[in-house]
């Protein structure tokens, strides 16, 4: 993976942009020296690290608006950063740009029964909105396993998913307006309180754009009722094909339940380890299914998935008897990725999406993989949308692991696609999958999407070098053509 | 996570000990949402994992900048990062061993160093400490003149300093009834000068409860304020005068557990086996006395609460339990005292937002009295909120951190259990 590279004159400009910096951030806000700059160099994927220029941590809308206009006019990049949780490198910074953190933005500005939402700060974890209105019985869907750090800024621009995706939708689904910045240090809103804005759904198009169109400052979150009911059932099976059809079966039957997540051996292991959630440690796979409603449905779903498990020879199904036992079934689940770091220093966390009927064709033929590449991999994913997550087990410190790891990954990703999958499910592209968009889509695909790009940072100062594998000057887009296999403007950096 | 140390680093057994816990780490930054240093600040570095990146860094290059010392000094030791750890960090052995390579290796300004040297010394010994509170009492109002990080720390000595007790004294305490267990009794150091009841009211708990109470001669201080000042030489002394007195103690006579009723202190002492690990003549002396090392409320808990007496007092008063970060992150207690405090007639709630620090940890209130007084007030708020009757905490710190600001009496979770079995009504209830 190359990152673009610097520009000298930028570099050489340094010590007047700190300068710059401070006069808009006073204080501890800018963040200068090499061992703190160092700390940002990653975030959530460590396989790739890379020192940033310059930290800067704003606490108002007018100092980020104040940021991105001195960066727009002194043609220096920025890298948006929330809490750092991304997997697929979102927040890697460049070694000539500013890296935005927008951590301090962390609170909760409004909370409005009436209209079922609430307003935060970009910074505000997705976990913390869920806990500000739980007393009175309000929840906000969206969870991805990092809910307890990751910031609903940072969801926004990855549409971030979770557990409950499955059945309430992700992170776009759920959001209902947000304030940003753009490039030129214009504020905005988009959508607010209300269901539905006039005009193109530039919401729609905020949300999962991964840091490259725009600062987000403010979100507007949907909230819902708390289910009268939950119950959380865990499925054991002597085999991962067995779980793989039960899932395929489940969809089939035409229930959705409000999750229905699956993990093999060392992932149930390490996560045991962490929680000691009382999940069976001699079975192969193991399915979490969520199923949530008024009792009755609930308990007509937990009697119609235990039959199909059983046609599914399962060998254990364990409900869930009260609420502290089901939020246990969670736990370990959620805390299964960094739990693996108690059996592997390193992991590389994939996030391919298949077809969910071919769930166990996948299994069998990533475990074939693995083999193959000499690298073990744990899998924990959402299994009812079909949204994969095998993590590679590697150690940083042997030399070559990483670039087997990387191998291994583009592989199974490779994989999803073939089989008519797509790159990625909830972790954004990034820098992680940046390289392989050229499996799912053609030049003029990507250029097209592209010149969405340009219309809101034609500069191309916000985020480069993720998500597209190549870079364009937003004035040769309306005339990229590819012949023959050449491309035109060969110096443009391609990776 | 990767880390890059070279075969002569690592053959440092401190440095192979730290290896091994960076390498544990994932970098993925689910502790950074409950660490109270960046709830406040906003700032990786001021996170777990920003000051583990630090650390590694300067363990790695061998040497330090005042830029990373600051992140490092703002940690409060609270250990809430470990709790939120999936990948099972040992925060707390990785962050002792930068304060102590700070300690060795980095030279402060001089107002720092006499403040920690100051502290170092006169907190972890009662007499002198007695004797300073009395000099800080008489002199407050000089407080503002003195230079440096001095004058705050004048500025919040108490007004009166309570008499020293009886229990200070190295002696025994005959269990009441049929004897159950022989426990010895760390009686810690500032603990027993600033509110010498809590000594007290344990040992009277301790014996009605069948436990025959040792005061060991030559136990004291745990070593914990020295051990997080990183001046490790004067910790470990510590730890090997108690290990010293309590092994002669369990020879001579046996010893059932070691009862210790500040929970900062309990986390230092389930620690010593790790902290002398590599002194050959203490390493399995240590480890014993870490096993037999329980909180107070443990012990209650095993041996199960008698009766209460209903006393009028203490029927159906809300209690907000504040569990010390040494308590619930330290020592992983949690169920423990609050059923405690329910069996005994109280009814315990808990505070919104537990998981944070209250500021109070060790020294830190006194070294870092800006983000201190920031999570005291919150956590103020946050115990207002519950409108309590009493409060109710296992560890003096948090006591001493709480009370001055807090509009109900904030009183040691064994006053409350010694009162309900038979005991006086705790000090704070009764002076107001």
């Amino acid at each position: 993976m190359k990152l673009p590279a610097p520009d000298d004159a930028v570099l050489r400009r340094r010590t007047e942009i700190i300068e710059a910096l401070r006069q808009i951030v006073p204080g501890e806000g800018v963040i200068v020296s090499e061992a703190e700059r160092r700390a940002y160099e990653s975030d959530g994927l460590t396989a790739y690290r890379q020192v940033p220029m310059v930290v800067v941590l704003p606490s108002r809308v007018d100092q980020v608006a104040a940021v991105l206009r001195y960066c727009q006019k002194s043609g220096v990049k920025v890298v948006p950063r929330g809490a750092g949780t991304s997997l697929s490198g979102g927040a890697l910074p460049l070694a000539d740009a500013v890296l935005l953190g927008m951590a301090k933005f962390n609170r909760i500005l409004d909370i409005d029964y009436g209209n079922r939402c609430v307003v935060a700060q970009p910074g505000v974890t997705n976990l913390a909105i869920t806990q500000a209105v739980e007393r009175a019985g309000f929840y906000y869907a969206p969870d991805p396993s990092s809910q307890i750090a990751c910031t609903i800024g940072g969801n926004v621009a990855e549409n971030s998913g979770g557990v409950h995706c499955l059945k309430y939708g992700l992170t776009t689904n759920n959001i209902l307006g947000i304030e940003m910045v753009l490039m030129d240090g214009e504020v905005i809103r988009l959508g607010g309180k209300h269901l539905d804005a006039g005009g193109y759904d530039l919401l729609g198009i905020m949300t999962g754009s991964e840091g490259l169109l725009g600062v987000v400052t403010e979100v507007t979150v949907r909230i819902l009722p708390k289910p009268t009911t939950a119950r959380a059932l865990l499925i054991g099976f002597a085999t991962t094909e067995d779980a793989g059809e039960c899932v395929a079966a489940v969809i089939a039957a035409g229930i959705i339940p409000g999750g229905m997540e699956m993990m093999d051996r060392p992932a149930i292991h390490a996560a045991e380890a962490f929680v000691n959630a009382g999940y069976p440690l001699d079975v192969e796979a193991l399915l979490i299914i969520e199923l949530d409603g008024p009792p009755a449905e609930v308990d007509h779903l937990t009697d119609r998935i235990g039959a199909i498990a059983r046609e599914h020879r399962a060998s254990e199904i364990r409900p869930s008897r009260d609420e502290t036992e089901r939020l246990a079934f969670w736990s370990g689940r959620k805390a299964a990725f960094p739990a693996v770091g108690r059996i592997s220093p390193d992991y590389y966390c994939m996030d391919g999406t298949i077809p969910r009927g071919r769930l166990a064709e996948v299994l069998t033929r990533i475990r074939g993989l693995s083999q193959r590449h000499g690298l073990a991999v744990a899998n924990v994913f959402h299994a009812g949308d079909g949204n994969l997550h095998p993590l590679v087990l590697y150690d940083a410190n042997k030399p070559g692991e990483i670039e087997r790891a990387e191998a291994l990954g583009a592989d199974i990703l490779r994989l999803c696609v073939e089989i008519g999958g797509v790159l990625t499910g909830e972790h954004g592209v990034g820098v992680e999958k940046r390289d392989l968009m050229g499996t799912m889509f053609d030049e003029s695909d990507l250029a097209h999407q592209q010149r969405l790009k340009c219309a809101f940072d034609p500069d191309g100062l916000l985020n480069p070098g993720k998500v597209f594998p190549q870079l364009h000057r937003c004035a040769e887009l309306g005339r990229l053509h590819v012949r023959a296999g050449r491309l035109p403007f060969p110096d443009l950096p391609r990776f | 996570m990767r880390t890059d140390f070279t075969v002569e680093q690592l053959a440092d057994p401190d440095i192979a000990a730290s290896e091994k816990v960076l390498r544990t780490c994932t970098h993925c930054g689910f502790c950074t949402a409950t660490c109270p240093t960046y709830v406040l600040l906003g700032d990786e570095l001021d996170s777990p994992r920003g000051r583990i990146y630090l650390i590694k860094d300067m363990l790695a290059r061998g040497s330090v900048t005042g830029d990373t010392v600051k992140h490092i000094d703002r940690c409060l030791s609270c250990l809430s990062c470990m709790t939120t750890c999936p990948s099972g960090v040992n925060y707390m052995h990785l962050v002792d061993h930068a304060r102590r390579w700070i300690e060795e290796n980095y030279r402060r300004r001089w107002d720092e160093r006499l403040l920690r040297c100051f502290l170092g010394v006169v907190l972890s010994q009662p007499l002198l400490l007695r004797l300073s509170l009395h000099c800080a009492a008489l002199t407050k109002p000089l407080a503002r003149f003195l230079p440096g990080q001095l004058g705050p720390l004048f500025a919040m000595a108490p007004d009166s300093v309570p008499p020293a007790s009886l229990t200070e004294r190295p002696r025994v305490f005959l269990a009441e009834g049929e004897r159950r267990m022989r426990v010895a009794l760390l009686l810690g150091c500032a603990q027993q000068v600033l509110a010498p009841e809590i000594n007290e009211a344990t040992i009277r708990l301790l014996t009605r409860h069948g436990n025959e109470v040792v005061v060991a001669r030559g136990s004291g201080c745990c070593g914990s304020l020295a051990h997080h000042l990183g001046r490790e030489v004067r910790a470990l002394g510590f730890a090997r005068a108690n290990i010293d007195a309590w092994e002669s103690e369990r020879l001579a006579s046996g010893l059932d557990a070691i009862v210790i009723n500040a929970s900062g202190c309990g986390t230092t002492v389930k620690d010593y086996g790790f902290m002398l690990r590599e002194d050959a003549a203490y390493a399995e002396k240590a480890a014993r006395t870490a096993s037999l090392a329980r909180d107070v409320t443990e012990v209650i808990e095993m041996l199960g609460l008698s009766s209460p007496l209903q006393a009028a007092g203490t029927i159906k008063r809300r209690v907000a339990y504040h569990s010390a970060c040494s308590m619930q992150h330290g020592q992983r207690i949690h169920a423990g005292p609050k059923a405690l405090l329910a069996a005994a007639g109280f009814e315990p709630i808990d505070v919104p937002e537990g998981h944070l620090c209250c500021g109070s940890a060790g020294t830190y209130n006194l070294l870092q009295p800006e983000i201190a007084v920031a999570l005291r007030d919150r956590k103020l708020a946050n115990i207002a909120g519950t409108r309590p009757d009493l409060v109710a905490t296992g560890n003096i710190g948090c006591i001493t951190q709480l009370a001055p600001g807090c509009d109900v009496p904030v009183v040691h979770t064994v006053e409350l259990l010694d009162w309900a079995t038979g005991g006086p009504a705790p000090r704070a209830l009764t002076a107001g």
